[in-house]
């Protein structure tokens, strides 16, 4: 039974000997077979799995294991390159690419000691918040009800990864936020999201989406294990110029679960017009754990919330029309050859790339375009710094903000999929901490009236993840969660 | 003294502005750590930053800031300390990410002077706009295949500085004498090798033509990558001339870029389907903008060496040298680092000439720089030396150069093997002087019948007689003396 292994009790059982990595990862092996239906992972890597298991059993032996992470077997997103190990980011571009070389994050979980048990499947190109737009098929959410017509979707564009964690394939996974695509799915599956401060995380070696919003972060089952696992993917990178040149805090050691004293901020603006009544009762229900706990709750002000969602939609296209055209069939990936340089290029990107990610690639080209940048791009830029700025000023006041995760719980296939306007909604929680570059964390709240899981997010203050976990870790507990 | 085009329909002029791509000498690429020499086997040179692998970031090369600054400070040009880098987007097969980094809006270097010498010994101001840092682009190869082009990026990624002038020149020789200038102080810098050959420096040239006392500018054409000074005249000359024409048969220039070809002597529209790029800068997300810290421009600042045109006023000022000769010394670093050498403890005007008359010419003949020079600077010195202290005649001393140029010998041993030092005892040149007019009686009778101009043939007899070494002045003085009393 592998859905009851957390890392901490992975790294506790392992520590005394009363499992090896070996079985932990055999285990693991034989779920993510079991699972397929799933489609969590585009990429499985049993050998692999089964090497880092031996050596991380023979480390431990020769008293030398390297810390918490140490043989756990986890899910890596397939936006991570590693080496050897064909990374495709769910794309027909790069279907068969297989890097020489490691990103920096999974390069850090391996050395860590950590498990890899596969690429997870995702949104093609990290654009999406269902998980259907994979060019390797969509993926099932594992709390689809038996015998149901269509599946749940487990959200996106980290949906592989949570279906692992949630399905019991993989104890913990990594996922990348660019928007919500970490917490989101979190919500939709009942496990912990989190998305660091942006430049915390490196970015180096992860399949670029939108280079000032992406960021690498944990999907795990407690808070505590988000703590554990992020340690290990954090930390300065000189080859990154985003990345932050400062030391890390002691994550783990920030879950706390306590609240007394701290100040709660719930902003007005993210009550939406016909917002379900289950998610405002279960944003209602989190103020009042808080408040129980010993936390003083404060209604706050962010004035331009509601411009964050249109903001996203030009600044992430933007900067992904850019970072996509190196797919150009000239050096690597899909080639799909043609008479000229451009009809190669016309074939190649418009076989290559899905329908999303076209339109998110024309998107971003017509708001950069001439005529249209001051319109759209800088203005963008503006209201961000806006966004950025209400955060600031809320911060003054309080020490962390508590909203929904997500306007609903996970919906089936074929649900909203005709209207991407309806899609971009399921991120309007989660977009501004992005596009100011907050720390934030989705902990499972509740459920609705189907028994689905629903999210409630914490956010607070740049390179303030100490109190982050400290409040999430509480509110974890309230909610019945964590250990 | 203006270039003016005589049309049909009047005078023309023409109206210059040149963006010089030169390549600043780092050791690694402008964003990543391969590479930037030149010349090795294709692909040798392409770190996976530059290759544009899936999650590749770049990352700034300090010493490529360090080179724009410096030659920001050679142009007198004023300094940003904040620039931004952003992002020009477009599709071609030798640019890896699909963009360039380079800086639009808020480049590393402002506005700037470069002072241009002409031939008739005025100089000239010519305004440089600004100078920004770029990644130049791979390198496509179109005749190795029938079907296919080839691409080398070796070259992607290597740090370019583009130096954009003002519209401020008005003729081929103004535009040539730009490119020198240019040339010379980012030699002299150290920044960028000059080297227009080996395409580490080269030049658009934008070239618009209107009726002489017409103040507005008429559409401008580029002609691109000209890898040549005389090119870059050529290309200037034609280009005016094909777009007077144009003009004058009724038409209109179309904005457009042109390549020359040096072969036919004419521009060409470019092959490529050239519609007008909408590069959609932005900055580039995946950096920070750069900020100088304070004491950073001061610092290098305080390195500059002496730059051309100070060198040419303190050679001028000091050492009385002539506009023009301090000019073609300073105009290359070498050159004048040499002169230096050579000209200490000597006339200044002497080793001049040797320099550019002699020396170049033999350089010249055999090919060389004066980095390969056979003669070194101390030894030249030392020759005019030994022409000072009357060791050896002017001619002599020709010969002794020739020597110089064989063995690279010094000059003061090639005269001791060679025992070739100038008579000066009175007594020993009398004594052949008395020996030549005995053995020509009938010319010593013809000079002293009234024919003074045939000293000259006694002359050359007794530097003969003497192997050239009799000192001349004291072998006329003597002959003047016995013949003419």
């Amino acid at each position: 039974m592998t859905n009851k292994w957390t890392i901490a009790a992975a790294a506790d059982a392992l520590e005394k000997g009363e499992v090896s990595s070996v079985e932990l990862t055999d285990a693991h092996i034989a779920a993510v077979e079991a699972g397929r239906s799933l489609n969590a992972f585009i990429t499985e890597t049993p050998e692999i799995a089964r090497e880092r298991a031996a050596a991380s059993d023979a480390r431990r032996a020769a008293g030398e294991a390297a810390g918490p992470m140490d043989g756990v077997p986890i899910a890596m997103k397939d936006l991570f390159c590693t080496e050897g190990v064909r990374t495709t980011a769910a794309s027909h571009i790069l279907e068969n690419f297989v890097p020489t070389y490691e990103s920096t994050v999974s390069g850090n979980l391996r050395d860590a000691g950590a498990v890899m048990l596969g690429k997870s499947n995702l949104d093609e190109f990290a654009m999406g918040s269902a998980n259907i737009t994979s060019y390797f098929g969509s993926v099932k959410n594992p709390l689809t009800p038996d015998g149901a017509n269509t599946n749940l979707v487990p959200g996106g564009s980290s949906g592989g990864s949570v279906a692992a964690v949630a399905g019991g394939l993989a104890i913990a996974a990594t996922g990348t936020d660019t928007g919500g695509s970490i917490r989101q799915p979190a919500s939709f599956t009942g496990l912990v999201g989190m998305k660091p401060t942006y430049g915390r995380c490196s970015r180096w070696g992860v399949v670029a989406f939108a280079s000032s919003l992406d960021q690498p972060g944990p999907l795990t089952k407690t808070v505590e294990d988000a703590a554990i696992m992020l340690q290990s993917m954090a930390g300065y990178d000189p080859k990154d110029s985003t990345s932050l040149p400062m030391d890390l805090p002691d994550f783990r050691a920030a879950c706390t679960r306590d609240v007394k004293g701290m100040k709660v901020g719930i902003p007005k603006e993210y009550t939406l017009d016909g917002m379900p009544d289950e998610i405002q009762k279960l944003w209602d229900q989190g103020v009042a754990w808080m408040k129980d706990m010993g936390a003083e709750t404060v209604e706050v002000s962010l004035p331009h919330t509601k411009y964050a969602l249109p903001t996203y939609y030009i600044v992430a296209p933007a900067e992904a029309s850019s970072n996509l055209a190196r797919y150009d069939g000239v050096r690597y990936g899909l080639r799909v050859p043609g008479d000229s340089l451009d009809e190669m290029y016309e074939l190649t990107r418009g076989e290559g790339f899905g329908e999303e990610v076209q339109r998110r690639v024309l998107i971003g080209t017509y708001v950069l375009s001439a005529g249209y940048y001051d319109a759209y791009y800088v203005k963008a830029q503006q209201v961000r710094t806006l966004i950025a700025r209400d955060f600031q000023n809320a911060f003054a006041d309080v020490d962390v903000l508590l909203t929904p995760t997500a306007p609903s719980a996970a919906f089936y296939e074929g649900e909203k999929m005709d209207d991407p306007i309806a899609m971009y909604l399921n991120d309007v929680f989660t977009v501004p901490a992005s596009l100011a570059g907050l720390p934030a964390i989705s902990v499972p709240g509740g459920t609705d009236a189907d028994g689905l899981p629903l999210g409630l997010q914490l956010i607070t203050g740049v390179c303030q993840e100490e109190a982050l976990f400290r409040a999430a870790s509480a509110l974890e507990m309230a909610a019945g969660g964590g250990r | 003294m203006s270039y003016i085009i005589q049309g049909e329909t009047g005078d023309w002029e023409v109206v210059i502005g040149l963006e010089v791509h030169a390549q600043a000498i780092t050791n690694a690429k402008l964003f990543s750590g391969a590479s930037a020499s030149f010349g090795s086997a294709p692909n040798e040179n392409v770190s996976l930053v530059d290759a544009a692998m899936p999650g590749m970031l770049p990352v700034i090369n300090k010493k490529a800031i360090e080179q724009a600054v410096r030659t920001g400070l050679g142009l007198r040009a004023q300094i940003n300390d904040y620039s931004v880098f952003e992002r020009k987007n477009y599709f071609y097969a030798d640019l890896p990410q699909g963009y360039q980094i380079s800086q639009y809006l808020h480049p590393i270097v402002g506005e700037g002077t470069v002072t241009i010498d002409l031939e008739d010994g005025t100089s000239r101001d010519i305004g440089v706009e600004r100078l920004h840092l770029e990644q130049d682009a791979g390198k496509s190869v179109h005749d190795q295949d029938p079907k296919r082009s080839m691409i080398d990026l070796n070259r992607s990624g290597v740090v370019l500085m583009e130096i954009v002038s003002k519209p401020d020149m008005r003729s081929p020789e103004e535009a040539g004498a730009y490119v020198r200038k240019l040339r010379a102080i980012v030699r002299y810098l150290g920044t960028c090798d000059g080297n227009m050959e080996e395409g580490s420096m080269r030049a658009d040239v934008n070239v618009s033509v209107r009726k002489v006392g017409e103040s507005d500018l008429r559409t401008r054409v580029e002609v691109k990558n000209v890898n040549s000074v005389r090119f870059v005249m050529q290309a200037i000359e034609v280009e005016a001339e094909r777009q007077v024409e144009v003009w004058e048969e009724g038409g209109e220039v179309v904005q457009e870029t042109r390549l020359f070809d040096p072969n036919k002597g004419e521009t060409r529209a470019m092959r490529t389907k050239e519609f007008a790029h909408d590069y959609r800068y932005f900055p580039d997300p995946d950096l920070l903008p750069v900020k100088l810290e304070p004491g950073f421009v001061d610092e290098i600042r305080s390195t500059l060496p002496e730059l051309p045109d100070e060198k040419k006023a303190r050679l001028m000022a000091d050492l009385g040298l002539s506009a023009y000769d301090a000019g073609v010394i300073v105009a290359d670093r070498d050159t004048a680092a040499y002169f230096e050498e050579a000209a200490e403890g000597h006339d200044a005007k002497t080793v001049t000439n040797w320099l550019t008359t002699n020396l170049f010419g033999a350089l010249n003949r055999r090919g060389l720089d004066i980095g390969d020079s056979p003669v070194s600077a101390r030894h030249l010195g030392e020759l005019v030396g030994l022409i000072e202290d009357e060791t050896i005649s002017t001619k002599i001393a020709k010969d002794v150069f020739e020597d110089m140029l064989e063995t690279s010998k010094s000059p003061g041993d090639i005269v001791e093997e060679k025992g070739l030092k100038q008579i000066t005892d009175t007594g020993a040149i009398e004594a052949i002087v008395d020996q030549v007019i005995v053995d020509n009686p009938g010319q010593a009778e013809d000079v002293r019948g009234g024919n003074e101009k045939a000293i000259g043939w006694f002359v050359g007899q007794v530097m003969k007689a003497s192997q050239g070494k009799a000192n001349p002045g004291q072998v006329n003085q003597l002959l003047r003396a016995k013949l003419l009393g």
